[in-house]
C-alpha cells in the first residue's frame, strides 16, 4: 500500500517535472540542474555559471546577436 | 495475431476517419456537427503517422537510434542538450505554431469548409509534415546546421545566397502581414487597443521583476503577468463605455499603423529582458493554453457548422480574397498544410536538442500534425458562426459601405441573408462599436472562439470578454513576432550589408544597429501602410504575397531534401519529396503569374496599376485615392508588389534549376555524395 502510494507520488513528480521543463524550454530556458551537473562532470576544473547567469545567458541566446533561433513562426 | 493483430486496430481507425470524412463531405442541407471534422482529421493524422512517417523513417532516412546526435556529440548543457522527447515536442510545437494556422483557414472559409479541410489534411500528410521531418533529419545529420548553411553545402554557394535573400524578403512580408492583422483587429476598438497597450507596461514590470527581484522564476512572473492581463481585459470593458477614455483609445487604422511602426523600431532596440523576453512568456503560455482551451471547447460544445460545405465563391468571385480555388486556396492556407518557415525552425534549435534519431519522427512529423490540428480548429471556429456575420466581417468596406443597413443589403446580395439587427447585435455581444469589414482573420476567429467558449463558460454575458481575450491572445504573440522578427531581420541585413561594408557587421555598435533596424522597419512598414490604406482591405494584396513566399520557401526546403535523397543514392524513394515540391512549384508559379499578369484588376497587380494609370492620364481620380498624388502612389505600390511576386517566381525557378542539376550529378555519381557528419556509436556513459 505504502509502495503504491510512493510510486504514485514518484510518477506525479516525474510528470510535473516534465511539464515544468517543457514549459521552460518553450521560452528557451533549458534545465539548470542538468547543465550544472554536465559542467561538473565533464569539466571539473570549471565552475558552472550560477542559476541567474544561466538564465540570462539563455535569454540572450534566444534573442541574441546573429541568432534567429528565438524567431517564431508565422 | 499476425497481420490482423498488427494492422487491425489501425484499419478500424482508418475506417472511422473515412466514415467521418464521408459524412462531412456528403451532408447537404443539414448542419454538420464540427466533431465529425475533428474525428476525420485525427484519424487521418493517426494513420499518416503510423504508416507514412514510419515508411519515411525506415526507408528514406533509415533512422539509426545508435547514431550520435548533435546533442550528444556537442553536449554543452546550453545549446546542445539531449532532451526528453515530450519536452522537446512542446518546444518545437511552441516554435512552429503562430498566427499563420489561425488566420489562413479563416480566410479560406469563404469557399466553404470542405476545400480548406481537404487541403489541410492532404497538405500536411504529404507535404508539410514531410518537409518538417526531412529538414529536421537533414539538419540533425549535419550538426544541427541552419537551412541557409545546408543549402550552401549541398547545392552550392549561389543557391545558398539566393535562399538567404529569399528568407529576408519573406520576413519583411510576414512582418507586414502580421502587423496588418493587429491593425485590422484594433482599429476603432478602444477595448482591444487598451488591453493590447496594457501588455507593454505589464511586460516591462515582469521584465524588471525577473531581472532584479527573482531572476529565473518564470512560473511566478508569468502568473503575475497573466492576472494583470485578465484585469486589463476586464477594465478594458469600462474603457469602452467611458466618455473620455473611450475616445482616447479609439484610433483609425492609419494611426495604429504609425504607432506599430514606431513600436517595432523602439521595441527591437530595447534590451531583450525588458520587453521581449517577458512578453514571450505570456504569449507562449497563453498560446498553448488557448489552443488547449479551444480543443476542449469544441469537444465539449460540439457546435454545428453553419457555413456551407462549398460556397459559390470557388469560382474566384469571393469578397474576402480574389482568385479561383486553384491556385489561391493552396496559397491562402499555408501554415497548417505546409509552411516553409518551419524549415527554419527544424534547422534551428530543435536538431541540437534531439537525444536520439528515433525521436525525430515524433517531433518533426508529429509536431506538424499538431499544428495542422490547430488549423482545423481555426477552420471550425470560422465556420460555426453565421455565414452572414462571417462575410460582414471579412468583406471590404468598398463592397459593404459603413452602415449596418448597407452591409446587410450587400451581404444578402452575396447570398447570405443578413439583417441590420444581426450585425448590430453581434457587435454589441462582443463589445465592439461595429463588426463591418474587420478583415484579417483575427476578429473572425475571435468571434468564433467567443461563440464556442462562451457556450461552455459564462454564456452570452461573457462573450465580449472571450472576444477580447482572443484578440489579446493573437495580438500578443503577433507583437512578440514583430519584435523578435525585426531583430532577426536586422541581424540578417547587417550580415548582408556587411559583405559590402565590413563595419556594418558589428551588431553591438549603435550606428549600424540603428540604421539596420530603421531599414527593416521601414521595409515592413511600407507594406503595412500600403495594406492599411488599401480599399480592398490590404489582406487581399498582402496575404497572397505572404502565402506565395511561404510556399516558395517550402519548395526550396523540399528541393534541398530531394537533393539529399539523391545524394544518399535512395532516389527510388525521392517521390516522397518530389511530389510536394512539384505541387508547390505549380501553385506558387501559377499564383505568382496570375498576381502579376491577370487581366482582372482584383487579382493582377499590373492590371490594377493600369486601371489607375489610365484614369490618371484622363485626369480622373478613382476611390480611395483623393488626389493625383495618391493615384500615382497606388500605381507605384502595385508595381512594387508585381516586382516582388516576380522576384519570388525567379527565386523558385532558380532553386529548382540548381536542385535538378544537383540531383543529376548525384544520380550519375557511383557513390554516396551527401555530406553527413561522421557516424559514431553513442559513447558509453
Amino acid at each position: 500500500m505504502l509502495d503504491a502510494q510512493q510510486s504514485l507520488r514518484d510518477r506525479w513528480k516525474t510528470l510535473s517535472q516534465c511539464v515544468c521543463d517543457g514549459a521552460r524550454l518553450m521560452v528557451g530556458q533549458g534545465n539548470y540542474a542538468a547543465y550544472a551537473a554536465h559542467v561538473r562532470k565533464t569539466h571539473p576544473d570549471r565552475e558552472p555559471m550560477t542559476e541567474t547567469e544561466f538564465f540570462r545567458n539563455r535569454e540572450n541566446a534566444r534573442f541574441g546577436v546573429g541568432n534567429t533561433s528565438g524567431f517564431r513562426c508565422c | 495475431m499476425g497481420a490482423i493483430g498488427k494492422h487491425g486496430p489501425w484499419a478500424l481507425v482508418g475506417a472511422l476517419g473515412a466514415a467521418a470524412l464521408a459524412i462531412v463531405a456528403t451532408e447537404r442541407g443539414e448542419a454538420v456537427n464540427a466533431l465529425w471534422i475533428v474525428v476525420a482529421a485525427v484519424c487521418t493524422y493517426i494513420i499518416a503517422y503510423r504508416y507514412y512517417s514510419l515508411f519515411i523513417a525506415d526507408h528514406v532516412m533509415r533512422l539509426d537510434p545508435s547514431r550520435v546526435t548533435p546533442a550528444v556529440r556537442h553536449n554543452d548543457g546550453l545549446d546542445y542538450v539531449p532532451t526528453n522527447r515530450t519536452v522537446l515536442f512542446g518546444h518545437h510545437f511552441a516554435a512552429i505554431a503562430g498566427a499563420g494556422p489561425l488566420v489562413g483557414p479563416v480566410l479560406a472559409a469563404q469557399m466553404g469548409y470542405l476545400p480548406g479541410l481537404l487541403w489541410i489534411l492532404a497538405g500536411v500528410v504529404l507535404a508539410g509534415a514531410v518537409q518538417d521531418f526531412m529538414v529536421l533529419f537533414v539538419s540533425m545529420r549535419r550538426d544541427g546546421r541552419s537551412l541557409g548553411e545546408l543549402i550552401r553545402a549541398e547545392l552550392g554557394t549561389i543557391p545558398g545566397i539566393i535562399a538567404l535573400f529569399g528568407t529576408f524578403l519573406i520576413m519583411i512580408i510576414l512582418l507586414a502581414v502580421l502587423a496588418l492583422i493587429v491593425v485590422k483587429a484594433l482599429a476603432d476598438s478602444p477595448w482591444g487597443t487598451f488591453t493590447v497597450m496594457a501588455t507593454i507596461p505589464i511586460a516591462m514590470l515582469m521584465g524588471v521583476y525577473s531581472r532584479y527581484v527573482r531572476p529565473g522564476k518564470i512560473g511566478e512572473v508569468s502568473i503575475l503577468g497573466f492576472v494583470l492581463l485578465m484585469l486589463a481585459i476586464v477594465y478594458g470593458g469600462s474603457i469602452n463605455d467611458h466618455p473620455v477614455l473611450g475616445p482616447m483609445f479609439t484610433f483609425t487604422g492609419t494611426q495604429l499603423c504609425w504607432m506599430l511602426i514606431g513600436y517595432g523600431f523602439i521595441a527591437s532596440i530595447l534590451p531583450v529582458w525588458l520587453l521581449l523576453a517577458p512578453r514571450d512568456y505570456l504569449s507562449t503560455f497563453l498560446k498553448i493554453g488557448t489552443i488547449v482551451g479551444l480543443a476542449l471547447g469544441i469537444a465539449f460544445v460540439a457546435p454545428h457548422l453553419r457555413m456551407p460545405a462549398i460556397t459559390k465563391f470557388v469560382d474566384g468571385t469571393g469578397p474576402v480574397w480574389s482568385g479561383q480555388l486553384f491556385p489561391f486556396l493552396f496559397i491562402t492556407i499555408a501554415c497548417g498544410a505546409v509552411s516553409g518557415f518551419h524549415a527554419l525552425i527544424s534547422s534551428g534549435t530543435t536538431p541540437k536538442l534531439i537525444a536520439t534519431e528515433a525521436d525525430a519522427r515524433f517531433i518533426g512529423y508529429g509536431g506538424m500534425l499538431m499544428e495542422s490540428f490547430v488549423a482545423v480548429m481555426a477552420l471550425v471556429a470560422a465556420c460555426v458562426i453565421d455565414p452572414a456575420v462571417y462575410f460582414t466581417m471579412n468583406s471590404p468596406a468598398a463592397l459593404l459601405g459603413t452602415t449596418p443597413e448597407s452591409a446587410a443589403a450587400a451581404v444578402t446580395a452575396l447570398g447570405f441573408a443578413a439583417t441590420p439587427d444581426l450585425i448590430v447585435q453581434t457587435a454589441k455581444d462582443v463589445g465592439e462599436s461595429s463588426i463591418i469589414s474587420r478583415a484579417g482573420g483575427a476578429p473572425t476567429l475571435a468571434v468564433g472562439m467567443a461563440h464556442i467558449i462562451s457556450s461552455a463558460i459564462g454564456g452570452k454575458g461573457m462573450m465580449a470578454f472571450w472576444y477580447h481575450f482572443a484578440i489579446l491572445f493573437e495580438a500578443l504573440f503577433i507583437l512578440t513576432a514583430v519584435d523578435a522578427g525585426t531583430r532577426a531581420c536586422r541581424f540578417m541585413l547587417q550580415d548582408l550589408l556587411g559583405l559590402a561594408i565590413p563595419s556594418f557587421k558589428q551588431t553591438t555598435a549603435w550606428v549600424p544597429s540603428i540604421l539596420a533596424t530603421a531599414l527593416c522597419v521601414s521595409a515592413w512598414g511600407y507594406f503595412l501602410y500600403q495594406g492599411v490604406t488599401d480599399p480592398l482591405g490590404g489582406i487581399n494584396t498582402l496575404w497572397p504575397l505572404f502565402g506565395i513566399s511561404n510556399q516558395m520557401l517550402a519548395a526550396v526546403a523540399l528541393t534541398l531534401c530531394t537533393v539529399v535523397i539523391f545524394k544518399m543514392k535512395r532516389e527510388r524513394y525521392a517521390f516522397v519529396t518530389i511530389i510536394p515540391t512539384v505541387w508547390l512549384c505549380i501553385c506558387t508559379l501559377t499564383a505568382g503569374y496570375q498576381k502579376i499578369f491577370s487581366a482582372d484588376p482584383r487579382i493582377g497587380f499590373l492590371a490594377h496599376a493600369d486601371r489607375y494609370a489610365s484614369a490618371m492620364a484622363e485626369g480622373k481620380v478613382l476611390a480611395p485615392a483623393k488626389d493625383a498624388g495618391q493615384m500615382s502612389q497606388i500605381v507605384f505600390n502595385d508595381r512594387i508588389d508585381a516586382a516582388l511576386a516576380a522576384m519570388f517566381i525567379a527565386l523558385v525557378v532558380a532553386i529548382a534549376a540548381f536542385g535538378i542539376l544537383a540531383c543529376l550529378r548525384a544520380f550519375r555519381a557511383d557513390r554516396w555524395t551527401a555530406l553527413e557528419t561522421d557516424a559514431r556509436a553513442v559513447p558509453a556513459e
